[in-house]
């Protein structure tokens, strides 16, 4: 059930995914254990969510990389208030404990635990087997409607937990 | 999940707010718009006589220029809140209302002699004017930040402080009609300080609610 409007977006997601790589990549060699996938998918989390603020005879371009400019200086803000931290005057089980927090190098995998079970199970329907709007309302014994209203709370909640964590 | 999956997702999420930005501040702001005409119908009303004092100058650039002000201040904050929004022209049209608020002042302090400077400064309400104006100002702010937040302002401080002056036109634009002091001198420094007062709780506000 994809339409023409799914695919545009797609394909301009797409593109700002490759065109924020190399951006990621620089924020990465300042924090060098965060993953870059996990800037990348913030940065398509805030474009997707903020679509609104892009008036579509503007050129996209600078939208799309003052967002990603924003979200890259975000993380590394909160990286960086972790970095500081000094470390070095506590005892070695505090320093152990600090490593756990790696969690930011992990996929979002982690950050959908913490969605609503339906939710979850919504988003990973659509993202991770693939599946239409139409099949996992199916699937699900939701509403379309339901399913629609559930993705994007999900990723609305997705992004939200995204800024909050570090 | 991978870039790839999350991609898939965000491409088959076709909902959220569909009303445009310009709609959706006109009817937010529309609530705290009437909660300030309550408070003024309630605690204020016009002054009297202030149609048959309509004409006078003086009178004229106190009650028009809020409204000149609120009309800059729309199409800057929802620039604010739009990622890579040109704000050259919106800083150039915040000059020429300076420079225009500057003249009125220097118009006014050539015309009265030097012994009236005060008594025109003071007025006979000025500490009305800073309570009332940020007061008017209040439903409105609100509003203009819960629209905001629907927006993505790079720097939400300044956002904020943007919604601030959004609010304080439209408490001044209020205010004005009320407001029995009319001198220029006057205007620009209480009307300036309630501005004041209304941008720093915006930028406050903004700092705290408008982050994403």
């Amino acid at each position: 059930m994809r339409n023409e409007r799914e695919s545009e977006w797609e394909s301009l997601l797409r593109a700002s995914e490759r065109r924020t790589k190399l951006r990621s990549a620089g924020a990465r060699s300042a924090a060098p254990d965060a993953d870059a996938e996990d800037i990348v998918q913030e940065i398509l989390l805030a474009v997707h969510l903020k679509r609104r603020t892009w008036i579509e005879t503007a050129p996209v371009a600078p939208w799309v990389f003052t967002i990603a400019r924003h979200k890259v200086i975000d993380f590394l803000r909160r990286r960086g208030r972790r970095i500081h931290l000094p470390l070095e005057d506590f005892s070695e089980s505090l320093a152990a404990e600090t490593e756990e927090p790696s969690l930011i190098g992990a996929d979002i995998d982690r950050h959908l635990d913490s969605l609503s079970a339906v939710q979850r199970k919504v988003v990973r329907s659509i993202a991770v087997a693939g599946a239409s709007i139409a099949e996992t309302a199916a699937d699900l014994s939701m509403s379309p409607g339901a399913v629609r209203v559930a993705l994007h709370r999900g990723l609305a909640a997705l992004a939200a937990k995204f800024s909050r964590q570090g | 999940m991978k870039t790839e999956n999350l991609i898939r997702a965000l491409a088959a999420d076709q909902a959220g707010p569909k009303t445009p930005m310009t709609l959706a501040l006109a009817l937010c702001l529309l609530p705290g718009i009437i909660l300030s005409i309550l408070v003024y119908a309630i605690a204020l009303g016009p002054r009297p006589h202030l149609m048959a004092m309509l004409p006078e100058p003086r009178i004229l650039f106190k009650l028009i220029f809020p409204w000149v002000l609120l009309a800059c201040a729309l199409p800057t904050a929802q620039r604010l809140v739009r990622p890579g929004a040109d704000l050259r022209a919106c800083l150039i049209m915040f000059g020429v209302l300076a420079l225009i608020l500057a003249a009125a002042v220097v118009t006014k302090l050539l015309v009265v002699p030097e012994a009236h400077w005060h008594a025109s400064l003071m007025g006979h309400y000025a500490a009305a004017c800073v309570f009332f104006v940020p007061v008017l100002s209040f439903g409105p702010l609100v509003g203009a930040l819960i629209v905001l937040k629907r927006g993505a302002p790079t720097n939400p401080t300044l956002a904020g402080a943007g919604a601030g002056l959004l609010a304080a036109a439209m408490g001044a634009a209020i205010y004005a009609t009320h407001c029995p002091d009319d001198s220029p001198l006057f205007f620009a420094t209480w009307y300036g300080l309630a501005t004041i007062i209304v941008v720093m709780i915006g930028a406050i506000a903004g700092r705290r609610f408008l982050r994403w």
